[in-house]
Protein backbone atom coordinates (compact mmCIF):
# COMPACT_ATOMS: atom_id res chain seq x y z
CA UNK A 1 0.00 0.00 0.00
CA UNK A 2 1.27 3.40 -0.81
CA UNK A 3 0.80 6.89 0.87
CA UNK A 4 -0.54 9.18 -1.62
CA UNK A 5 -0.44 12.16 0.62
CA UNK A 6 -0.51 15.35 -1.28
CA UNK A 7 -1.84 14.11 -4.60
CA UNK A 8 -3.76 15.77 -7.04
CA UNK A 9 -6.10 13.87 -8.95
CA UNK A 10 -7.03 16.54 -10.75
CA UNK A 11 -3.58 16.59 -12.40
CA UNK A 12 -2.85 17.49 -15.88
CA UNK A 13 -0.55 14.54 -16.19
CA UNK A 14 -3.31 11.54 -15.61
CA UNK A 15 -4.00 10.62 -18.78
CA UNK A 16 -7.71 8.59 -19.43
CA UNK A 17 -7.02 5.93 -22.14
CA UNK A 18 -11.16 4.74 -22.69
CA UNK A 19 -9.94 3.14 -26.15
CA UNK A 20 -10.87 -0.50 -27.17
CA UNK A 21 -13.73 -0.47 -24.35
CA UNK A 22 -11.17 -0.48 -21.83
CA UNK A 23 -10.43 2.37 -19.09
CA UNK A 24 -6.68 2.97 -18.44
CA UNK A 25 -4.93 5.28 -16.75
CA UNK A 26 -1.38 6.75 -16.95
CA UNK A 27 0.14 9.57 -14.93
CA UNK A 28 -1.13 8.39 -11.34
CA UNK A 29 0.35 9.24 -8.35
CA UNK A 30 0.20 5.52 -7.02
CA UNK A 31 2.09 4.74 -10.84
CA UNK A 32 4.27 7.33 -10.42
CA UNK A 33 5.14 6.93 -6.71
CA UNK A 34 5.28 3.33 -6.97
CA UNK A 35 7.87 3.25 -9.40
CA UNK A 36 10.11 5.22 -7.22
CA UNK A 37 8.94 2.27 -4.56
CA UNK A 38 10.75 -0.42 -7.57
CA UNK A 39 14.20 1.34 -7.10
CA UNK A 40 14.38 0.85 -2.87
CA UNK A 41 17.75 -1.02 -1.39
CA UNK A 42 19.28 -0.11 -4.76
CA UNK A 43 22.14 2.00 -6.48
CA UNK A 44 20.55 4.67 -9.22
CA UNK A 45 24.51 5.09 -11.63
CA UNK A 46 25.16 8.74 -13.11
CA UNK A 47 26.29 7.95 -16.54
CA UNK A 48 28.10 9.59 -19.73
CA UNK A 49 28.19 7.03 -22.30
CA UNK A 50 26.29 3.45 -23.46
CA UNK A 51 29.79 1.74 -22.14
CA UNK A 52 29.17 3.16 -18.65
CA UNK A 53 25.34 2.51 -18.33
CA UNK A 54 26.19 -1.38 -19.88
CA UNK A 55 29.34 -1.63 -16.97
CA UNK A 56 26.18 0.02 -14.20
CA UNK A 57 23.72 -2.39 -15.39
CA UNK A 58 26.30 -5.44 -15.37
CA UNK A 59 27.29 -4.35 -11.74
CA UNK A 60 24.03 -4.30 -10.57
CA UNK A 61 22.26 -0.96 -10.73
CA UNK A 62 17.97 -0.36 -10.48
CA UNK A 63 18.51 2.20 -12.81
CA UNK A 64 20.80 4.89 -14.84
CA UNK A 65 21.24 8.68 -14.69
CA UNK A 66 22.29 10.01 -18.16
CA UNK A 67 24.12 13.52 -18.19
CA UNK A 68 26.60 15.29 -20.45
CA UNK A 69 29.15 15.34 -17.67
CA UNK A 70 29.42 13.71 -14.58
CA UNK A 71 29.00 16.52 -11.90
CA UNK A 72 32.64 16.72 -10.98
CA UNK A 73 33.32 17.49 -14.50
CA UNK A 74 30.19 20.13 -14.30
CA UNK A 75 32.08 21.71 -11.29
CA UNK A 76 35.57 22.01 -13.44
CA UNK A 77 33.89 22.90 -16.38
CA UNK A 78 31.81 26.07 -15.04
CA UNK A 79 29.49 27.33 -17.69
CA UNK A 80 26.25 26.53 -18.15
CA UNK A 81 25.21 23.08 -17.62
CA UNK A 82 22.12 21.62 -19.60
CA UNK A 83 20.04 18.20 -20.17
CA UNK A 84 22.05 16.03 -21.86
CA UNK A 85 22.35 14.87 -25.82
CA UNK A 86 18.77 13.29 -27.21
CA UNK A 87 20.32 11.17 -28.78
CA UNK A 88 22.89 9.70 -26.08
CA UNK A 89 19.80 9.07 -23.90
CA UNK A 90 18.29 7.14 -26.66
CA UNK A 91 20.94 5.27 -27.45
CA UNK A 92 21.61 4.55 -23.80
CA UNK A 93 17.91 3.20 -23.64
CA UNK A 94 17.95 0.90 -26.54
CA UNK A 95 21.19 -0.56 -24.65
CA UNK A 96 20.00 -1.73 -21.23
CA UNK A 97 16.97 -2.94 -19.57
CA UNK A 98 16.94 -1.37 -16.48
CA UNK A 99 15.21 2.21 -16.35
CA UNK A 100 16.66 5.40 -17.61
CA UNK A 101 16.51 8.39 -15.95
CA UNK A 102 18.15 11.87 -17.16
CA UNK A 103 18.48 15.54 -15.42
CA UNK A 104 16.68 19.06 -16.36
CA UNK A 105 17.15 22.40 -14.88
CA UNK A 106 15.49 23.80 -11.48
CA UNK A 107 12.54 25.37 -13.47
CA UNK A 108 12.91 24.22 -17.66
CA UNK A 109 9.66 23.09 -18.31
CA UNK A 110 10.53 22.44 -21.90
CA UNK A 111 14.03 20.52 -20.91
CA UNK A 112 11.25 18.62 -18.86
CA UNK A 113 8.80 18.16 -22.01
CA UNK A 114 11.36 16.93 -23.99
CA UNK A 115 12.85 14.40 -21.72
CA UNK A 116 9.20 13.74 -21.46
CA UNK A 117 8.71 12.69 -24.88
CA UNK A 118 11.95 11.11 -25.15
CA UNK A 119 10.46 8.40 -22.86
CA UNK A 120 12.86 8.32 -20.12
CA UNK A 121 11.25 6.55 -17.17
CA UNK A 122 11.94 9.26 -14.56
CA UNK A 123 13.12 12.96 -14.82
CA UNK A 124 15.49 14.39 -11.92
CA UNK A 125 14.71 18.50 -11.49
CA UNK A 126 18.73 18.74 -10.48
CA UNK A 127 20.97 21.46 -9.03
CA UNK A 128 23.77 19.97 -11.18
CA UNK A 129 22.90 21.42 -13.61
CA UNK A 130 22.66 25.40 -13.90
CA UNK A 131 18.54 26.38 -12.91
CA UNK A 132 16.92 28.03 -15.66
CA UNK A 133 14.30 29.78 -13.18
CA UNK A 134 15.30 31.17 -9.54
CA UNK A 135 11.66 31.21 -7.91
CA UNK A 136 9.89 28.40 -9.67
CA UNK A 137 10.23 24.67 -9.67
CA UNK A 138 8.39 23.09 -12.65
CA UNK A 139 4.72 22.23 -11.66
CA UNK A 140 5.45 18.43 -12.20
CA UNK A 141 1.22 17.11 -11.90
CA UNK A 142 1.51 18.40 -15.48
CA UNK A 143 3.99 15.60 -16.47
CA UNK A 144 2.95 11.89 -16.85
CA UNK A 145 6.76 10.69 -16.21
CA UNK A 146 7.50 10.81 -12.85
CA UNK A 147 9.70 13.38 -11.16
CA UNK A 148 12.61 13.23 -8.63
CA UNK A 149 13.81 16.16 -6.70
CA UNK A 150 16.87 16.99 -4.09
CA UNK A 151 16.19 18.39 -0.53
CA UNK A 152 18.41 19.58 2.17
CA UNK A 153 15.25 19.72 4.97
CA UNK A 154 11.84 18.64 5.16
CA UNK A 155 9.94 21.65 4.39
CA UNK A 156 11.96 21.49 1.41
CA UNK A 157 11.53 17.90 0.17
CA UNK A 158 7.33 18.36 1.44
CA UNK A 159 7.59 21.64 -1.47
CA UNK A 160 8.95 19.30 -3.60
CA UNK A 161 6.18 16.74 -3.08
CA UNK A 162 3.36 19.32 -3.13
CA UNK A 163 4.39 20.58 -6.93
CA UNK A 164 4.17 16.61 -7.71
CA UNK A 165 8.06 14.80 -7.46
CA UNK A 166 6.96 11.22 -6.76
CA UNK A 167 10.96 11.05 -4.91
CA UNK A 168 13.22 12.73 -3.00
CA UNK A 169 16.80 12.29 -2.90
CA UNK A 170 19.21 14.53 -0.12
CA UNK A 171 21.50 16.63 -2.37
CA UNK A 172 24.29 16.82 -0.27
CA UNK A 173 26.84 18.29 -2.42
CA UNK A 174 27.16 16.63 -5.89
CA UNK A 175 30.97 16.02 -7.80
CA UNK A 176 32.67 16.04 -3.95
CA UNK A 177 32.94 12.77 -3.40
CA UNK A 178 32.54 13.89 0.38
CA UNK A 179 29.40 12.21 1.99
CA UNK A 180 29.41 15.14 4.66
CA UNK A 181 26.67 17.21 3.43
CA UNK A 182 24.14 13.88 2.54
CA UNK A 183 24.65 12.96 6.12
CA UNK A 184 23.91 15.83 7.00
CA UNK A 185 20.74 16.29 4.92
CA UNK A 186 19.55 13.42 5.83
CA UNK A 187 19.80 13.73 9.63
CA UNK A 188 18.07 17.25 9.07
CA UNK A 189 15.42 15.39 7.51
CA UNK A 190 14.87 12.34 9.96
CA UNK A 191 15.18 14.74 12.90
CA UNK A 192 12.35 16.95 11.53
CA UNK A 193 10.15 14.20 10.91
CA UNK A 194 10.75 13.07 14.54
CA UNK A 195 9.37 16.30 15.74
CA UNK A 196 6.62 16.52 13.74
CA UNK A 197 5.64 12.89 14.49
CA UNK A 198 5.79 13.91 18.45
CA UNK A 199 3.55 17.12 17.82
CA UNK A 200 1.10 15.24 15.66
CA UNK A 201 0.95 11.91 18.67
CA UNK A 202 0.62 15.07 21.18
CA UNK A 203 -2.46 16.58 19.43
CA UNK A 204 -1.60 19.78 19.34
CA UNK A 205 -2.81 20.92 16.07
CA UNK A 206 -2.27 24.37 16.72
CA UNK A 207 1.75 23.34 16.27
CA UNK A 208 1.42 21.54 12.85
CA UNK A 209 -0.64 24.76 11.72
CA UNK A 210 2.39 26.39 12.94
CA UNK A 211 4.84 24.17 11.01
CA UNK A 212 3.25 24.62 7.81
CA UNK A 213 3.09 27.77 7.69
CA UNK A 214 6.70 27.85 8.76
CA UNK A 215 7.36 25.05 5.51
CA UNK A 216 5.34 27.24 3.07
CA UNK A 217 3.24 24.06 2.54
CA UNK A 218 -0.64 23.02 3.11
CA UNK A 219 -1.28 21.59 6.64
CA UNK A 220 -2.82 18.32 4.96
CA UNK A 221 0.76 17.25 3.76
CA UNK A 222 2.58 17.92 7.22
CA UNK A 223 -0.65 16.32 8.89
CA UNK A 224 0.04 13.26 6.63
CA UNK A 225 3.82 13.34 7.09
CA UNK A 226 3.27 13.44 10.53
CA UNK A 227 0.93 10.75 11.16
CA UNK A 228 3.45 8.47 8.48
CA UNK A 229 6.86 9.70 10.58
CA UNK A 230 8.26 9.36 7.27
CA UNK A 231 8.13 10.89 3.40
CA UNK A 232 5.28 9.56 1.89
CA UNK A 233 7.75 9.03 -1.56
CA UNK A 234 11.04 7.33 -1.46
CA UNK A 235 13.98 9.06 -0.33
CA UNK A 236 17.04 8.30 -1.91
CA UNK A 237 20.66 9.53 -0.52
CA UNK A 238 22.75 11.65 -2.96
CA UNK A 239 25.71 13.44 -3.33
CA UNK A 240 29.12 12.73 -2.50
CA UNK A 241 28.66 9.25 -2.43
CA UNK A 242 32.19 7.66 -3.25
CA UNK A 243 32.88 4.12 -1.56
CA UNK A 244 30.87 1.22 -0.81
CA UNK A 245 30.93 2.63 3.07
CA UNK A 246 29.53 5.72 2.32
CA UNK A 247 26.81 3.87 0.51
CA UNK A 248 25.99 1.44 3.53
CA UNK A 249 26.33 4.63 6.13
CA UNK A 250 23.72 6.34 4.45
CA UNK A 251 21.53 3.28 4.25
CA UNK A 252 21.90 3.23 7.67
CA UNK A 253 20.60 6.29 8.53
CA UNK A 254 17.31 5.22 6.87
CA UNK A 255 17.67 5.96 2.95
CA UNK A 256 15.56 3.84 0.66
CA UNK A 257 18.37 4.18 -1.70
CA UNK A 258 21.33 5.64 -3.27
CA UNK A 259 22.61 7.54 -6.57
CA UNK A 260 26.14 7.56 -7.45
CA UNK A 261 27.40 10.41 -9.22
CA UNK A 262 30.93 10.67 -10.15
CA UNK A 263 31.88 8.72 -7.11
CA UNK A 264 32.41 5.34 -9.35
CA UNK A 265 33.21 6.85 -12.99
CA UNK A 266 35.66 9.08 -12.12
CA UNK A 267 37.43 6.43 -10.27
CA UNK A 268 40.24 4.54 -11.43
CA UNK A 269 38.83 1.21 -10.48
CA UNK A 270 35.50 1.55 -12.29
CA UNK A 271 34.07 -2.08 -12.69
CA UNK A 272 34.55 -3.15 -8.97
CA UNK A 273 33.74 0.10 -7.17
CA UNK A 274 30.10 -0.11 -9.26
CA UNK A 275 29.81 -3.69 -8.18
CA UNK A 276 31.10 -3.00 -4.55
CA UNK A 277 28.62 -0.02 -3.99
CA UNK A 278 25.39 -2.18 -5.17
CA UNK A 279 26.93 -5.03 -2.58
CA UNK A 280 27.29 -2.52 0.26
CA UNK A 281 24.01 -0.90 -0.48
CA UNK A 282 22.07 -4.00 -0.56
CA UNK A 283 23.83 -5.65 2.77
CA UNK A 284 24.04 -2.24 4.79
CA UNK A 285 23.18 -4.27 8.03
CA UNK A 286 25.62 -6.93 7.37
CA UNK A 287 29.28 -5.68 8.24
CA UNK A 288 30.95 -8.84 7.17
CA UNK A 289 29.38 -8.21 3.76
CA UNK A 290 30.18 -4.41 3.78
CA UNK A 291 33.92 -5.42 4.05
CA UNK A 292 34.34 -7.60 1.54
CA UNK A 293 32.50 -5.06 -0.50
CA UNK A 294 34.93 -2.56 0.81
CA UNK A 295 37.79 -4.77 0.14
CA UNK A 296 36.77 -5.04 -3.82
CA UNK A 297 38.04 -1.24 -3.82
CA UNK A 298 41.71 0.88 -3.53
CA UNK A 299 41.31 3.58 -1.91
CA UNK A 300 44.35 4.85 -4.20
CA UNK A 301 41.30 4.69 -6.87
CA UNK A 302 39.22 7.08 -5.29
CA UNK A 303 38.56 10.20 -6.37
CA UNK A 304 40.04 12.53 -4.96
CA UNK A 305 37.16 14.67 -3.53
CA UNK A 306 36.47 18.12 -2.10
CA UNK A 307 36.29 20.06 0.67
CA UNK A 308 33.24 21.53 1.05
CA UNK A 309 34.18 24.46 3.05
CA UNK A 310 36.62 25.38 0.29
CA UNK A 311 34.09 25.39 -2.47
CA UNK A 312 32.80 28.57 -4.83
CA UNK A 313 29.93 26.59 -6.53
CA UNK A 314 27.50 25.21 -3.89
CA UNK A 315 25.00 23.15 -6.07
CA UNK A 316 23.01 21.91 -3.45
CA UNK A 317 21.54 26.20 -2.28
CA UNK A 318 20.29 25.91 -6.36
CA UNK A 319 16.72 26.44 -5.76
CA UNK A 320 16.71 26.03 -2.20
CA UNK A 321 14.59 28.61 -1.14
CA UNK A 322 12.11 28.39 -3.98
CA UNK B 1 -0.38 -23.50 13.34
CA UNK B 2 1.20 -20.62 12.74
CA UNK B 3 2.38 -19.36 9.50
CA UNK B 4 6.01 -17.85 8.53
CA UNK B 5 5.29 -15.72 5.26
CA UNK B 6 8.88 -14.56 4.09
CA UNK B 7 9.14 -11.43 1.68
CA UNK B 8 12.32 -11.64 -0.44
CA UNK B 9 13.91 -8.23 0.71
CA UNK B 10 17.27 -7.97 -1.54
CA UNK B 11 16.12 -5.09 -3.73
CA UNK B 12 12.29 -3.54 -4.42
CA UNK B 13 9.19 -2.68 -2.64
CA UNK B 14 9.31 -5.56 0.11
CA UNK B 15 8.03 -3.25 2.70
CA UNK B 16 4.44 -3.15 0.66
CA UNK B 17 4.14 -6.91 0.55
CA UNK B 18 4.64 -6.80 3.73
CA UNK B 19 2.51 -4.42 4.95
CA UNK B 20 -0.07 -6.20 2.60
CA UNK B 21 0.39 -9.89 3.59
CA UNK B 22 0.10 -8.54 7.49
CA UNK B 23 -3.42 -7.15 6.77
CA UNK B 24 -4.65 -10.18 4.65
CA UNK B 25 -3.29 -13.04 7.65
CA UNK B 26 -5.25 -9.96 10.17
CA UNK B 27 -8.73 -10.17 7.65
CA UNK B 28 -8.49 -14.12 7.50
CA UNK B 29 -7.89 -14.82 11.15
CA UNK B 30 -4.99 -16.91 10.35
CA UNK B 31 -1.81 -16.94 13.36
CA UNK B 32 1.30 -15.91 11.64
CA UNK B 33 4.44 -13.56 11.11
CA UNK B 34 6.24 -11.54 8.11
CA UNK B 35 9.50 -11.24 7.83
CA UNK B 36 11.69 -9.94 4.90
CA UNK B 37 14.37 -12.48 4.38
CA UNK B 38 17.86 -12.07 2.63
CA UNK B 39 19.97 -14.94 3.83
CA UNK B 40 19.62 -18.60 3.18
CA UNK B 41 18.85 -18.88 7.34
CA UNK B 42 16.13 -17.36 7.20
CA UNK B 43 14.79 -18.71 3.39
CA UNK B 44 14.78 -22.27 5.34
CA UNK B 45 12.71 -21.35 7.92
CA UNK B 46 9.45 -20.05 5.08
CA UNK B 47 6.15 -22.10 4.79
CA UNK B 48 5.99 -19.47 1.54
CA UNK B 49 7.85 -16.93 -0.04
CA UNK B 50 6.75 -13.22 -2.13
CA UNK B 51 9.05 -12.47 -4.20
CA UNK B 52 8.31 -8.57 -4.83
CA UNK B 53 8.83 -5.80 -7.56
CA UNK B 54 12.00 -4.32 -8.41
CA UNK B 55 14.60 -4.77 -11.08
CA UNK B 56 14.81 -8.44 -11.68
CA UNK B 57 18.54 -8.08 -13.14
CA UNK B 58 19.67 -6.61 -9.66
CA UNK B 59 17.43 -9.39 -7.62
CA UNK B 60 18.34 -12.20 -9.94
CA UNK B 61 22.48 -11.48 -9.53
CA UNK B 62 22.39 -10.55 -5.73
CA UNK B 63 20.57 -13.27 -4.81
CA UNK B 64 23.18 -15.62 -6.83
CA UNK B 65 25.66 -13.93 -4.78
CA UNK B 66 24.59 -15.09 -1.38
CA UNK B 67 23.47 -18.36 -2.57
CA UNK B 68 19.62 -17.64 -1.81
CA UNK B 69 18.72 -18.17 -5.21
CA UNK B 70 20.04 -21.67 -5.15
CA UNK B 71 17.51 -22.39 -1.96
CA UNK B 72 14.20 -20.79 -2.92
CA UNK B 73 14.81 -22.86 -6.25
CA UNK B 74 14.84 -25.85 -3.91
CA UNK B 75 11.90 -24.95 -1.62
CA UNK B 76 9.80 -24.05 -4.66
CA UNK B 77 10.71 -27.57 -6.39
CA UNK B 78 9.88 -29.46 -2.83
CA UNK B 79 6.64 -27.23 -2.89
CA UNK B 80 6.86 -24.54 -0.81
CA UNK B 81 4.24 -22.02 -2.36
CA UNK B 82 5.98 -18.73 -4.33
CA UNK B 83 4.32 -15.50 -5.41
CA UNK B 84 5.63 -13.82 -7.97
CA UNK B 85 5.46 -10.08 -8.78
CA UNK B 86 6.84 -8.15 -11.75
CA UNK B 87 10.58 -8.86 -11.50
CA UNK B 88 9.32 -11.90 -9.07
CA UNK B 89 7.66 -12.97 -12.01
CA UNK B 90 10.56 -12.56 -14.39
CA UNK B 91 12.97 -14.39 -12.06
CA UNK B 92 10.48 -17.82 -12.15
CA UNK B 93 10.05 -17.79 -15.87
CA UNK B 94 12.17 -20.11 -17.81
CA UNK B 95 12.66 -17.90 -20.81
CA UNK B 96 12.72 -13.75 -20.72
CA UNK B 97 13.10 -11.69 -23.42
CA UNK B 98 13.26 -7.80 -23.67
CA UNK B 99 10.61 -5.77 -25.26
CA UNK B 100 13.84 -3.68 -27.41
CA UNK B 101 16.69 -5.88 -26.52
CA UNK B 102 15.72 -9.43 -26.78
CA UNK B 103 17.20 -11.91 -25.07
CA UNK B 104 18.45 -11.13 -21.89
CA UNK B 105 21.11 -12.88 -20.21
CA UNK B 106 20.04 -12.77 -17.07
CA UNK B 107 20.29 -15.36 -13.33
CA UNK B 108 16.53 -16.90 -13.64
CA UNK B 109 15.04 -19.79 -11.03
CA UNK B 110 14.07 -21.46 -14.22
CA UNK B 111 11.04 -23.14 -12.59
CA UNK B 112 7.55 -21.84 -14.62
CA UNK B 113 7.56 -22.51 -18.29
CA UNK B 114 5.94 -19.52 -19.55
CA UNK B 115 7.37 -17.22 -22.40
CA UNK B 116 7.83 -14.11 -21.34
CA UNK B 117 8.69 -11.00 -22.32
CA UNK B 118 9.97 -7.64 -20.37
CA UNK B 119 8.67 -3.95 -20.10
CA UNK B 120 6.28 -5.54 -22.60
CA UNK B 121 3.80 -2.60 -22.34
CA UNK B 122 6.80 -0.13 -22.94
CA UNK B 123 8.69 2.41 -20.40
CA UNK B 124 7.00 4.32 -17.31
CA UNK B 125 4.90 6.66 -19.37
CA UNK B 126 3.09 4.19 -20.40
CA UNK B 127 2.53 2.56 -17.37
CA UNK B 128 -1.20 2.29 -16.10
CA UNK B 129 -3.89 1.26 -13.84
CA UNK B 130 -6.82 -0.82 -15.26
CA UNK B 131 -9.17 -3.23 -13.97
CA UNK B 132 -8.78 -7.14 -14.41
CA UNK B 133 -10.23 -10.09 -13.51
CA UNK B 134 -9.45 -13.33 -11.86
CA UNK B 135 -12.27 -15.46 -12.00
CA UNK B 136 -10.91 -18.68 -11.98
CA UNK B 137 -9.19 -17.89 -8.53
CA UNK B 138 -12.38 -15.86 -7.07
CA UNK B 139 -11.28 -12.57 -7.59
CA UNK B 140 -13.70 -10.87 -10.41
CA UNK B 141 -12.74 -7.36 -9.88
CA UNK B 142 -9.15 -6.08 -9.18
CA UNK B 143 -6.84 -3.15 -9.81
CA UNK B 144 -4.08 -4.05 -11.78
CA UNK B 145 -1.08 -1.44 -11.50
CA UNK B 146 1.11 -1.80 -14.24
CA UNK B 147 4.67 -0.52 -13.70
CA UNK B 148 6.88 -1.19 -16.80
CA UNK B 149 5.40 -4.16 -16.66
CA UNK B 150 6.47 -8.06 -18.11
CA UNK B 151 4.00 -9.81 -20.13
CA UNK B 152 3.87 -13.99 -21.37
CA UNK B 153 3.23 -14.37 -24.38
CA UNK B 154 2.68 -18.29 -24.43
CA UNK B 155 2.16 -21.33 -21.22
CA UNK B 156 3.19 -24.50 -20.85
CA UNK B 157 0.93 -26.76 -20.89
CA UNK B 158 0.04 -27.24 -17.40
CA UNK B 159 0.76 -23.34 -16.37
CA UNK B 160 -3.36 -22.63 -15.61
CA UNK B 161 -4.04 -18.35 -17.20
CA UNK B 162 -5.30 -16.80 -14.13
CA UNK B 163 -5.73 -13.26 -16.26
CA UNK B 164 -5.40 -11.78 -19.28
CA UNK B 165 -5.32 -7.86 -20.56
CA UNK B 166 -5.49 -6.44 -23.90
CA UNK B 167 -4.88 -10.44 -24.94
CA UNK B 168 -1.95 -10.45 -22.85
CA UNK B 169 -1.29 -13.13 -20.59
CA UNK B 170 -0.46 -11.35 -17.01
CA UNK B 171 -1.12 -13.83 -14.30
CA UNK B 172 -0.40 -17.83 -13.92
CA UNK B 173 -0.81 -20.72 -11.61
CA UNK B 174 1.43 -23.60 -11.55
CA UNK B 175 0.35 -26.09 -9.08
CA UNK B 176 2.46 -23.52 -5.66
CA UNK B 177 3.53 -20.88 -8.10
CA UNK B 178 1.57 -17.86 -8.68
CA UNK B 179 3.08 -15.05 -11.22
CA UNK B 180 1.99 -11.76 -11.63
CA UNK B 181 2.76 -8.93 -13.86
CA UNK B 182 0.89 -6.30 -11.55
CA UNK B 183 1.40 -4.95 -8.03
CA UNK B 184 -1.12 -6.23 -5.45
CA UNK B 185 0.71 -4.80 -3.22
CA UNK B 186 0.62 -1.29 -4.26
CA UNK B 187 -3.24 -0.92 -3.59
CA UNK B 188 -5.57 -1.18 -0.74
CA UNK B 189 -7.41 -4.62 -1.70
CA UNK B 190 -5.12 -7.40 -0.16
CA UNK B 191 -7.14 -10.15 -1.76
CA UNK B 192 -4.84 -11.66 -3.89
CA UNK B 193 -2.46 -11.79 -0.87
CA UNK B 194 -5.44 -12.97 1.08
CA UNK B 195 -5.69 -15.96 -2.00
CA UNK B 196 -1.66 -16.54 -1.49
CA UNK B 197 -1.91 -16.50 2.44
CA UNK B 198 -4.34 -19.04 1.72
CA UNK B 199 -2.70 -21.58 -0.40
CA UNK B 200 0.29 -21.00 1.58
CA UNK B 201 -2.03 -22.82 5.19
CA UNK B 202 -4.24 -25.68 2.42
CA UNK B 203 -0.40 -26.83 1.42
CA UNK B 204 1.27 -26.33 4.66
CA UNK B 205 -1.93 -28.64 6.31
CA UNK B 206 -1.44 -31.38 3.60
Amino acid sequence: MLPLSGERIDAKGIIKDESDSMNILRGTSTLKRGFAHMLKNGVIMDVTTVEQAQIAEEAGAVSVMVLDKLPSDVRKAGGVARTASIRIIEDIADSVTIPVMAKCRIGHVYEAKILQETNVDMIDESEVLTPADETHHIWKWDFTTPFVNGARSLSEALRRIEEGAAMIRTKGEPGTGNVAEAVTHIKKVNDELRIIKSIYDSGDNQDLVRIARDFKVSYDIVEETAKLGRLPVVNFAAGGIATPADAAYLMSLGCDGIFVGSGIFNANDVKERARAIVLATTFWNESDKVKEAQKMIDERQSMLGLDVKTLELRMQERGGSA
Amino acid sequence: MSLTVGVLAIQGDAHENITSTQIALKELGIDGKVIGVKTTEDISKLDGLIIPGGESTTIGQLSLVNSSLKIIKEKIERGMPVLGICAGMILLSKSVNDHVLGKTNQPLLNLLDIKLERNSFGRQKESFEAEISMNSINIPKFNGVFIRAPSVSDVGPDVEILAKFNEKIIAVKKNNIIAVAFHPELIQDVSLHKYFVNLIKKLKTN
